[in-house]
């Protein structure tokens, strides 16, 4: 094609777009977002509608302690990236590891909590609507948790290897936005859940 | 990016071994490639499917028919419904789009190639896994084989007590597996609209067609993603025995129907915007105009999306809703004829005094436009709560559905087909061939969906295997049945002209349709890296620009 053309006697801004991971990570996002509002509105429209026990103030125990530890941990990806970004690699390697610390601690929390209500009150997911919608609300959140970890630790490999460098913090910048969502998913499933379905 | 020069060798990549060019195609990431994955795969589907809707008529061709058992007929309509949707309408749309989208923006491939290839094979996968269920789905109990639950798959149909066996298994998980790479898929779009496009194409400097698969990438993420949700929901009450959809635990049978039909019915747009795309771009080319109130079909579409989250339990007004909800899903549905009408004005605004020239992809995207228009009109009248009371789960609502997704979606797509087959092959297809298709696929269409909404309107129910006589049905079913066969004729035409055009046909040349596109600018097909250089554009009709230097777009836009 000639140049001519295209040619345009005014000056063009240049020419910069959003960065593709953003965007795909955003659409993502969006798209987890619709998953859980189904689950979470079957949770919602099913409070109280168990035909048998046990009933949710019977068994649930306020998680307040791995609460704290994964809201903490969107805090310490957030500083680990930042420390990235600034070469920073001995801090970066260990806001990173404890990223990872406290991702696992809520998921042993949430192991431990279901193993109690299994084997010490009898409540499985088939034992009544509660058991079926809080098993699986908890568990999808619990799911994408396991999914972030495992990438959290890949990654914790490969800093331990050396091969993360300042270069890759904008795709760990994009992988946290992730780690923020399933942040916020648990604020809601715990206000659900704790709060309001008592 | 990726706007430096590459160099490039001529030489001729040799002579290859079949099993070496079979492994390029199941190996590769290239978008072209997968588009035309796409296609080919749904266009198998879209044979099964129809053998399966041909069996069904044969059936219901006169009262008290023997030709299929009412089990058969059960698993064929299940069958026909599932595979139709989800594995051709949706994949072809999707093999449209992706290979017309980066070539459109002037890009050389997608935001996430191997996403897209991942996309392509869970989908693909999705359909292998449903046709199993025929051999598969026996199970344990020996019962049932094919899922034969209908396609929306009510609760407590799906309940192991009434769906013994595997099949219905099958189904959901052909649908979560499906879904998975359609929402893939989604995110793809939105990811290369939004971040891929060439120098110089704002968003308002896009053609339609990447607006409206921007528009119904957002739809895919929004609408499939409950429908997958429902799945897990599913497959939770059938494995883990849940009771989501368990009336008999208090679970809810109403709540599948909200969550399939807030996926559903979004799905008839997803289906639709990428059609409206095809006749916005065939359109003005075949009248010679460019189309008309670019900003207002960009702004219609858009009101279609979010209108389309809430009109979803219009499908269910024979359920028995509130009188709020009635009259909220009443009024949402007449809302979103409004955008709709838009569109159709604005076509018909285009084709207006233009040098309308009647190509195949044409004669196509006109009889779209008309038919779409009859099928918004009977929309409406399902629409009114009162009438649907009357007519809901009838023949009437089967014709009306078809006519959208046949005169509607069907009809753009195969004009869609001839528009876009010289770029994919590089050869014409056969003109006097396409026009019998066209006609033959027109005049079946006719005949049985025209004639299909009076049984409905004299009270015959959908889904029933067979009928008495003397209801005043009879010979509505035999013409709806004829037309069958005259569309089943347009379609093998159809197929011959391909594979004949796709040998022996014209070479066809870069630009055969004095288009203005960018996909046009490139060789027919284009070569794996798309553009040699990046393009840069100043308009909507960048090749307009190059083709005119004297009296360019973007003096006026």
């Amino acid at each position: 094609m000639s140049e001519a053309a295209y040619s345009r006697p005014s000056i063009e801004p240049e020419w910069s777009l959003p960065s593709r991971g953003r965007v795909g990570m955003f659409s993502l996002i969006a798209a987890e977002s619709a998953v859980f509002t189904i689950f979470v509105v079957a949770y919602i429209f099913y409070i109280g509608k168990s035909l048998a026990g046990p009933m949710p103030k019977d068994v649930l125990e306020t998680p307040i302690f791995i609460t704290i530890c994964l809201l903490s941990s969107s805090l310490t990806i957030h500083l680990a990236v930042r420390a990235l970004r600034n070469a920073q690699l001995g801090a970066f390697r260990l806001w990173w590891f404890l990223t990872l610390t406290l991702g696992a601690i809520f998921l042993i929390g949430t192991g431990r909590e279901w193993q109690r209500m299994i084997s010490e009150k009898g409540l499985t997911i088939s034992t009544n609507l509660f058991g079926t919608t809080y098993y699986s609300l908890v568990g999808l959140h619990a799911f994408h948790v396991t999914a972030g970890l495992l990438a959290i630790a890949l990654t914790m490999i490969f800093t331990l290897f050396g091969k993360v460098k300042p270069e890759h913090s904008e795709r760990l910048d994009i992988f946290s936005l992730y780690w923020h969502f399933v942040d916020v998913v648990w604020v809601i499933v715990f206000t659900v859940v704790y709060v309001i379905g008592r | 990016m990726a706007s430096e020069t590459i160099a490039l060798s001529d030489a001729a990549p040799g002579a290859r071994s079949i099993g070496e060019r079979l492994h390029e195609w199941v190996v590769t990431v290239d978008h072209k490639k997968l588009g035309i994955l796409y296609i080919l795969y749904a266009l198998f589907f879209l044979v099964i499917g129809g053998i399966e809707a041909t069996i069904m008529r044969i059936q219901l061709i006169a009262p008290h028919q023997h030709f299929v058992s009412p089990q058969v007929f059960n698993r064929m309509f299940t069958m026909h419904g599932t595979t139709m949707i989800f594995f051709v309408a949706m994949p072809i749309l999707f093999g449209f789009g992706t290979y017309l989208i980066p070539l459109m923006i002037g890009a050389r491939d997608m935001a996430f190639p191997r996403l897209n290839a991942f996309s392509f094979w869970m989908n693909a996968f999705g359909g292998l896994l449903l046709y199993f269920s025929f051999i598969g789905g026996n199970g344990l109990f020996g019962a049932g084989n094919a899922p034969d639950v209908g396609w929306f798959a009510y609760a407590p149909l799906t309940a192991r007590a009434f769906s013994p066996g595997h099949s219905t298994d099958f189904w959901a998980l052909a649908l979560l597996v499906s879904g998975i790479g359609s929402i893939g898929t989604g995110v793809n779009f939105i990811t290369t609209i939004v971040s891929m496009r060439c120098p110089g194409m704002t968003l308002g400097k896009m053609p339609l067609l990447a607006w409206l698969n921007l528009i119904m990438g957002g739809m895919v993420i929004l609408a499939v993603s409950p429908l997958t949700a429902a799945q897990i929901m599913l497959c939770i009450d059938r494995y883990l025995g849940g009771h989501f959809f368990d009336t008999q635990a208090g679970g809810s049978a109403v709540l599948w129907m909200h969550f399939f039909w807030i996926f559903g019915h979004p799905e008839v747009y997803i289906l639709i915007v990428p059609s409206f795309a095809f006749a916005s771009e065939i359109i003005p080319v075949f009248s010679r105009k460019p189309i008309f109130g670019y900003p207002v079909m960009v702004a219609a579409t858009l009101c279609i999306g979010f209108i389309s989250f809430s009109v979803w339990a219009h499908h269910m007004f024979t359920v028995g809703m509130s009188a709020s909800g009635n009259t909220f899903f009443t009024v949402t549905t007449m809302i979103i004829a409004v955008p709709t009408g838009i569109k159709i004005f604005n076509w018909l605004g285009t084709m207006w005094g233009g040098k309308i020239e009647f190509r195949a992809p044409m004669l196509f995207a006109v009889a779209f436009l008309f038919q779409f228009l009859i099928a918004g009109l009977t929309g409406i009248m399902l629409g009114s709560s009162p009438f649907d009371w009357q007519l809901g789960n009838s023949y009437f609502v089967v014709a009306h559905f078809h006519y959208v997704i046949v005169g509607g979606i069907l009809f753009t797509v195969f004009g869609a087909f001839y528009y876009w087959f010289p770029k994919m092959s590089g050869r014409m297809y056969n003109e006097a061939l396409a026009k019998w298709h066209f006609w033959l696929f027109f005049i079946g269409f006719h005949l049985t969906f025209d004639f299909m909404h009076i049984p409905g309107m004299l009270g015959m129910p959908r889904r029933i295997y067979t009928y008495e006589p003397g209801r005043g049905w009879d010979i509505w079913n035999l013409i709806v049945t004829i037309g069958v066969f005259f569309q089943g004729a347009g379609v093998l035409v159809f197929v011959f002209n391909m594979l004949w055009s796709m040998m022996k046909g014209k070479i066809a040349g870069s630009d055969p349709w004095d288009a203005w596109t960018l996909e046009w600018s490139t060789t027919s097909p284009p070569p794996d890296y798309n553009f040699e250089t990046i393009p840069v554009v100043q308009s909507r009709r960048p090749l307009w620009d190059l083709k005119h230097p004297e009296d360019p777009d973007w003096k006026y836009e």
